[in-house]
């Protein structure tokens, strides 16, 4: 009885416990959390986004390690010369993963269905980033069966970025029509991998589209896990039950750069975390006390201690990673004495305590606002401004600081698009200030900087374009709305099994060329 | 027992869930805000809150309100979840049968496990059996869950790579869906390969949950039996000359039984509501991640639904319990 128990007990636990002989060709991704939404136009998260891309394609893209715009479903396109009516020669032989073709009306259903609110699949979705995406389309025109226009009301260079972001991706019209508002479900698209199954919060399978228009991917299959323990996440990546492993935190980076087993990628990102000076408060209006309060904070020990040195500090409203930015800019360095003698000459009173608003949730930008917080409020002490730190649930926070409660908040912008638009325009304009609803919580309204981020979005030379993005840089810099905090370090860890793993700077790959030996 | 007892039980249960229900519906309305905001999210369009305004009858008498929430909840609609737009009963109830698998194998170790020492305990009491399973439980119930789960995952799955760290089944393992259970199902389609797939993905994880619970049965149990091995009946039964096993399992331990069950009966629902951690560490796609999900999305249809469905469990839970006291012990049956 005893031998049987025993010889039995070996045999499970001999028996193969993960790995089955199939797994050489299948790509195995841990990540932090499950997917909510595929349907991209609709995905709000993260994670939804990371696993969408691998199955939906969008007119153009953005290089795979680059920000640069490049061709996908569109082959070429060009703008009229009013800027208005922006035309797309679509690929040919493009089929959907259900068999559909691709043509000019899967593009007109899967953008209609967004901005026409008199379309049949409007109704179906939740378009949440509408103003990141076709907010500015006025009308799709289907040219022909591969040509498709989008016109727009003023002349709008930023659209083609905006195409390239996930938010616009083209999906089978057979599809949206049959799962309707499940459609995030089920996704169908043309992209190298086609949804398979998921199982909510454990996995999603993809398997490899073996009719895609483009190079074959390299992997069978793709399989997303849902680890949310980050030391488990790491464990998994070490035992080999992971191929990829997304969202480490610092120390188990140290860990896996130790690792001979395991590959690293780190590259700087495109977001930005700040802290907004509510400009409409008479107390912060004046730009002396803002640029005080910039000298009194010391980024690199922010960075050091919250971030673990996985971040730059930030001297401008984003990235150096983007196009345009103004290296010329000096930043306001940490200088106590100067914050003092600068708030003093302002005529700062001291005894007013300033309510320093703290994010509940951690973000990419922010990986601990609360802790970010203390030592904001710390650094405040030490020049005698005095700072109580304001805490609240996300929703109100979000609404709160858009109706400028606020004296000074911490946000961030991942800045998925990677134009400086997107930062400026949008954070930091005039026409973003108006409360309630404001995107530019600083409530900053300077006519000059609008101005020239008015007239950057109309002209379509790039360089043209930096010019006045440079010069609005510079005004930020000089009123001091904010104090950009940090451009966090994106990393990808993943087993040195793996081949061709990319890395885009808003960490947004799809992983068709990735291969596993 | 009788027919009447159980239907009045189960009357009783039915009060406590309509108690329940009123107090969800409740919440809901207290909040300060417009419910259908509320259950929305920050997103919504002005239609969509019409739409669902209408569908609460938001703009109808409370008591109006509140018998269309019951007969929706009745009928199994426990609303739309704001994060994925799916049904919240369909997204509760595959979570919550991964939880149910767990829970239960967690509960088969802790009892077996448990009262082994417990009765081994109280048998050789001031041994080293005695105080080495005593401490074992000291140890069980003082230790973090977190902890030994990481060092459980980091010494049979990374170290002696024996057992799998995540999941309920192998990749590629495919098992057809019938009772939910990954276990019963490879059993049902008579995949043996998916069987032992599925105990190994149940193994760490479950003893992991287990772990508290078994402590505390080994310690009440031990305690139990102490008494009653001191009884009366008890010397009887070995002045008949019956063999100590029999006097230990049949005469003492059913007799001893009666608090053993009461805790287990606390701990399964301590289980199915406490396995957030567990579920964690070892990637299990369970309700209590689901809870924890819900209630940081401000999902409140999704959080209404997980309140609801654990008031359930646990007014069934308590049921059992009591229905299985009667069965322990006749003299409770004579009582009511």
């Amino acid at each position: 009885m005893k031998r049987l128990l025993v010889v039995f007990l070996a045999l499970f636990f001999m028996l193969p416990a993960g790995v089955l002989a199939s797994q050489a060709d299948t790509l195995i991704w841990g990540r932090g959390g499950d997917s909510v939404n595929l349907d991209l136009a609709q995905a709000t998260d993260g994670e939804s986004i990371k696993a969408g891309i691998q199955v939906l394609e969008n007119l153009v893209i953005f290089g795979k390690n680059s920000m640069d715009v490049e061709p996908q479903l569109a082959e070429s396109w060009s703008v009229s010369e009013d800027g208005l009516t922006w035309t797309f020669k679509l690929r040919k032989g493009v089929t959907f993963h259900d068999g559909e073709p691709f043509n000019a009306q899967a593009v007109y259903d899967s953008f209609a269905r967004i901005i026409d609110e008199t379309h049949p699949l409007h109704g179906y979705g939740k378009w949440r980033y509408l103003s990141l995406s076709l907010k500015p389309v006025t009308a799709i025109n289907v040219v022909d069966d591969f040509t498709i226009q989008l016109v727009t009301e003023k002349p709008f260079a930023p659209l083609l970025n905006n195409l390239a972001l996930w938010l616009c991706p083209i999906l089978s019209p057979k599809a949206m029509h049959e799962y309707k508002d499940q459609i995030g479900q089920n996704p169908v698209g043309t992209g190298p991998f086609k949804f398979v199954k998921w199982v909510k919060d454990d996995q999603i399978v993809f398997e490899r589209n073996d009719d895609y228009w483009g190079e074959k991917a390299k992997v069978k299959q793709i399989v997303l896990k849902s680890i949310p323990e980050p030391s488990a996440r790491l464990m998994a990546l070490q035992s080999g039950a992971v191929d990829i492993a997304d969202d480490l935190d610092p120390d188990s980076i140290k860990l896996v750069e130790k690792d001979s087993d395991l590959a690293i990628i780190k590259r700087p990102s495109v977001n930005v975390g700040y802290l907004a000076l509510n400009t409409e408060k008479p107390y912060l209006k004046d730009p002396k006390v803002r640029i005080g309060l910039s000298h009194a904070i010391d980024k690199n020990t922010i960075i050091q201690a919250i971030f673990q040195g996985m971040a730059i500090p930030a001297k401008n409203p984003f990235a150096p990673s983007i196009w345009g930015y103004n290296d010329a800019i000096e930043p306001y360095g940490y200088d106590p004495a100067k914050a003092t003698k600068m708030l003093k000459e302002a005529g700062f009173d001291f005894s007013r305590e300033l309510e320093l608003w703290a994010m509940p949730v951690s973000r990419a930008y922010m990986p601990d606002p609360v802790k970010t917080a203390e030592l904001i409020q710390a650094y405040l002490a030490a020049v005698g401004v005095k700072a109580k730190i304001v805490r609240m649930d996300w929703g109100t926070y979000l609404k709160k600081t858009s109706n400028g409660e606020h004296d000074m908040c911490m946000l961030g912008w991942l800045g998925g698009n990677a134009d400086p638009d997107n930062f400026l325009y949008g954070l930091l304009s005039a026409d973003t200030a108006e409360t309630p609803g404001a995107s530019n919580v600083a409530l900053w309204k300077n006519a000059e900087f609008t101005e020239l981020c008015k007239e950057a979005q109309v002209i379509f030379d790039k360089e043209k374009r930096a010019a006045k993005y440079m010069k609005a840089q510079e005004i930020a810099h000089k009123e001091a709305p904010w104090i950009p905090l940090a451009h966090t370090t994106i990393v990808r860890c993943y087993n040195k099994r793996l081949d061709n793993v990319p890395l885009r700077p808003n960490g947004l790959n799809s992983f068709q060329m990735v291969s596993k030996n | 027992m009788t027919l009447g007892y159980i239907s009045k039980r189960l009357f009783h249960l039915a009060l406590i869930m309509f108690g329940v229900s009123v107090v969800v519906f409740l919440m809901l309305r207290m909040i300060p805000g417009d419910p259908a905001q509320l259950l929305l999210g920050e997103f919504a369009s002005p239609e969509e809150l019409a739409r669902l305004r209408e569908q609460l009858g938001l703009n109808q008498s409370l008591f109006t309100q509140f018998w269309i929430y019951l007969s929706n909840i009745i009928q199994g609609d426990m609303g739309h979840s704001v994060r994925t737009n799916a049904p919240v009963t369909g997204e509760i109830w595959v979570r919550l049968i991964a939880t149910l698998e767990l829970s239960l194998a967690a509960m088969c170790i802790a009892t077996f496990f448990g009262i082994a020492a417990g009765v081994l305990s109280a048998v050789k009491q001031y041994s080293l059996w005695d105080y080495g399973a005593m401490f074992m439980a000291l140890v069980g119930v003082s230790m973090p869950i977190f902890w030994l789960g990481l060092m459980l995952i980091y010494l049979f799955a990374v170290k002696y790579p024996l057992l799998p760290m995540m999941g309920r089944i192998s990749l590629g393992l495919e098992v057809p869906d019938v009772t939910g259970l990954m276990v019963v199902d490879a059993v049902v389609a008579g995949n043996w390969q998916s069987l032992v797939s599925a105990l190994k993905h149940l193994l760490l994880p479950a003893f992991t949950l287990a772990t508290i619970p078994m402590a505390i049965v080994a310690r009440i149990t031990r305690s139990a039996m102490l008494e009653v091995l001191n009884m009366d009946y008890v010397r009887t039964a070995r002045a008949k000359g019956m063999t100590e096993w029999v006097v230990i399992f049949r005469h003492a331990l059913r007799n001893a039984f009666l608090p053993v069950v009461t805790v287990l009966g606390l701990n399964l629902g301590l289980l199915l509501g406490g396995a957030v951690l567990t579920e964690t560490i070892f990637s299990w796609p369970g309700l209590g991640r689901y809870v924890v999900d819900s209630l940081a999305g401000r999902d409140y249809a999704a959080v209404q639904g997980c309140i609801l469905v654990f008031a359930l469990l646990m007014a069934v839970i308590n049921l059992a319990v009591d229905l299985i006291y009667v069965l322990l012990d006749p003299r409770i049956r004579v009582n009511e």
